[in-house]
């Protein structure tokens, strides 16, 4: 019998063929799934591809999601977008998403992404899949184009980090700030490129795509992946999104599974804010100074899915944003702006004040569009280094959705929990979109 | 050549501005750690170090982050830590990154050497420093310039062993 194994361990040695894997080990995987967009996909695979005179290894386990350079601005963005658009027609390849949304969240919603796989994504957020039990991470182009030619990729065996939530988080509080106080206190190369699992009560009571939000963030926290075991909530979401069924039986880290387990208490976490310009860079609400804001930024796949946006619209239902405020909300697919269109969630927003923006990677990164110079920005995305949304001379703070909307209300960096007394609790994506 | 000392955290969008993303390496070259050493882009000569603090490369996977150094041609980056994505990349785009955990020892413009299979990096004062070590298949794709020409010399040579 083998020595008890984490989830990652077992993840690992499955794609690898192997019955155990030892930290530390290099190994090589196959791939189940490699995922790559608009900016660091075909532009920069189909020359490399050309010059080896070399094939995609099996089309049916690559999807292409268009979303970073979409809606085209310019000129430049138009021919990156027409490069990806010509040779995916080209390619014929069989999953393509074109301005449907952020591939993060756009794949696993179409049923790519299950309990067990080994993938592999051209964006750095790719982590994301660990929400789902995948062995999900990110790399660059030219290791994309090792994956794509040969369908393998080597591995250095990862030990595991667990991040133990205990207790419960009170309403108005979110996987976003749990994030943010792990990067507090462990800081953002604290997972050290290890694999990083989240568990405790507080983790199984999230939502899936709350737990999205925590692995999202761990290319945050520095570690190769993010993952949550999967479960009954996993199970039921995979089943409302068309993913085959699988057993997920296999899927957990054993008892007395090696590695370092730090413990967090949700019952006492407060919302969490990330000030300029490093998102380990943490305080609780309570503790910042007070701060005007310019804009409230809803958007990216770490803040802007349906149920970030439910979030954001039960605080803002009824209300108005402050007079001086630009809240600009881009969601993260079109399936999460439709479905929130559906409950009334985007009504809410509008009616509050808010500019709806194109369901893409929009300004977070600020390549699609860019916040104006000198403003400070409160946003529900992932990074907040100087210059990240497009200007170099603003101040973006991070928080969660309930903040970015509380804060748009007060026209300052706010406590949503003030706010959402005796509002009804919100509704989770658990399968109804 | 010549040291560059950074300071920690180096992270990929001071390397790589997202802004320039969508021109060419030529562009982005041009802004590289603009926000940090306004001074390096023009300033830095083939064969030039990085010396970084902890952490060097947090943030995105473009690798342009990399390849923008090696476009640039710095012999190297040392630094006592490094993102794990951003470790991958360069090696992937032939850049070669030396973990030594005394790096903040070197001072900015000090002349160096280095020995990257026997791991050590050599001071003008004569002193030394140690450095983690590298697996030897990322050393040879180093030396072979990345993966890609490493890719296309097994293609072509199909009984080379991977």
């Amino acid at each position: 019998m083998n020595a008890p194994a984490t989830l990652a361990q077992k993840l690992v040695a499955r794609a690898a063929g192997r019955g155990h894997v030892a930290p530390g080990e290099i190994v090589t995987c196959r791939v189940d799934l490699a995922m790559f967009h608009d900016s660091s996909g075909p532009r920069r695979l189909q020359p490399m591809l050309a010059e080896l005179g070399a094939q995609i290894w099996d089309k049916s386990k690559v999807v292409l999601v268009i979303d970073h350079y979409v809606p085209e601005a310019d000129d430049e963005s138009r021919r990156i977008v027409r490069i990806a658009r010509d040779w995916a027609a080209e390619q014929r390849l069989p999953h393509v998403y074109d301005s449907q949304g952020i591939c993060h969240v756009v794949v696993p919603q179409h049923g790519h992404l299950r309990p067990g796989m080994f993938c592999v994504g051209g964006d750095s957020h790719s982590p994301t899949g660990g929400a789902f039990g995948a062995y999900m991470f990110g790399i660059g182009a030219t290791e994309m184009l090792g994956v794509v030619t040969s369908g393998e990729i080597w591995l250095q065996v990862p030990e595991s980090i667990f991040m133990q939530w205990n207790g419960r988080l009170a309403d108005g509080v979110s996987a976003k700030d749990m994030m943010l106080a792990m990067l507090g206190r462990h800081g953002m190369n604290g997972g050290a490129y290890q694999a990083v699992e989240f568990c405790g009560s507080a983790v199984r009571a999230l939502a899936m795509q709350e737990r999205m939000t925590l692995a999202n963030m761990s290319a945050e926290l520095g570690a190769q992946v993010g993952l949550v075991a999967p479960d009954e909530t996993t199970r039921t979401w995979l089943a409302a999104h068309g993913a085959p069924e699988v057993d997920i039986a296999p899927w957990h880290s054993d008892d007395h599974a090696p590695g370092a387990r730090h413990v967090f208490d949700a019952d006492a976490l407060a919302p969490q804010i990330a000030l300029p310009h490093s998102p380990a860079n943490v305080l609780g609400v309570d503790e910042v100074a007070p701060t005007r804001i310019d804009i409230a930024y809803l958007g990216a796949c770490t803040g802007a899915k349906l149920d970030d946006l439910r979030a954001a619209a039960r605080v803002l239902a009824g209300r108005r944003i402050a007079p001086h405020v630009h809240l600009l909300v881009a969601p993260a697919s079109v399936r999460d702006a439709a479905q929130a269109e559906s409950e009334g969630v985007m009504r809410a927003l509008v009616d509050a004040g808010a500019t709806l923006l194109p369901s893409a990677c929009g300004a977070c990164a600020g390549y699609g569009s860019s916040i104006p110079e000198g403003s400070t920005v409160v946003s529900s995305t992932a990074r907040n280094f100087k210059g990240r949304m497009g200007a170099a001379t603003a101040q973006v703070y991070l928080g969660s959705p309930y903040t970015v909307a509380a804060s748009a209300v007060r026209g300052a960096i706010s406590d949503a929990r003030e706010m959402l007394a005796g509002r009804a609790s919100a509704a989770t994506d658990g399968g109804q979109a | 050549m010549r040291t560059w000392k950074l300071p920690a955290d180096v992270d990929t969008d001071q390397l790589a501005p997202g802004a320039t993303m969508k021109h060419g390496i030529e562009v982005t070259a041009r802004h590289c750690l603009e926000a940090v050493r306004p001074e390096f882009a023009l300033g830095v000569r083939a064969g030039d170090v990085i010396v970084a603090g902890a952490h060097f490369g947090i943030g995105s996977s473009r690798e342009q982050a990399a390849s923008v150094l090696v476009h640039l041609g710095l012999a190297a980056v040392i630094a006592p830590s490094y993102s794990g994505l951003y470790f991958r990349n360069a090696f992937n785009v032939g850049l070669l990154l030396l973990t030594a955990r005394e790096a903040d020892r070197i001072d900015d413009g000090e002349a160096l050497s280095f020995d990257a299979r026997a791991g050590v990096v050599s001071r003008a004062d004569g002193s030394s420093l140690r450095c983690d070590p590298i697996p030897a298949f990322l050393l040879d794709m180093v030396d072979a310039g990345g993966l890609l020409p490493q890719l296309k010399r097994r293609l072509t040579n199909p009984t080379e062993r991977s």
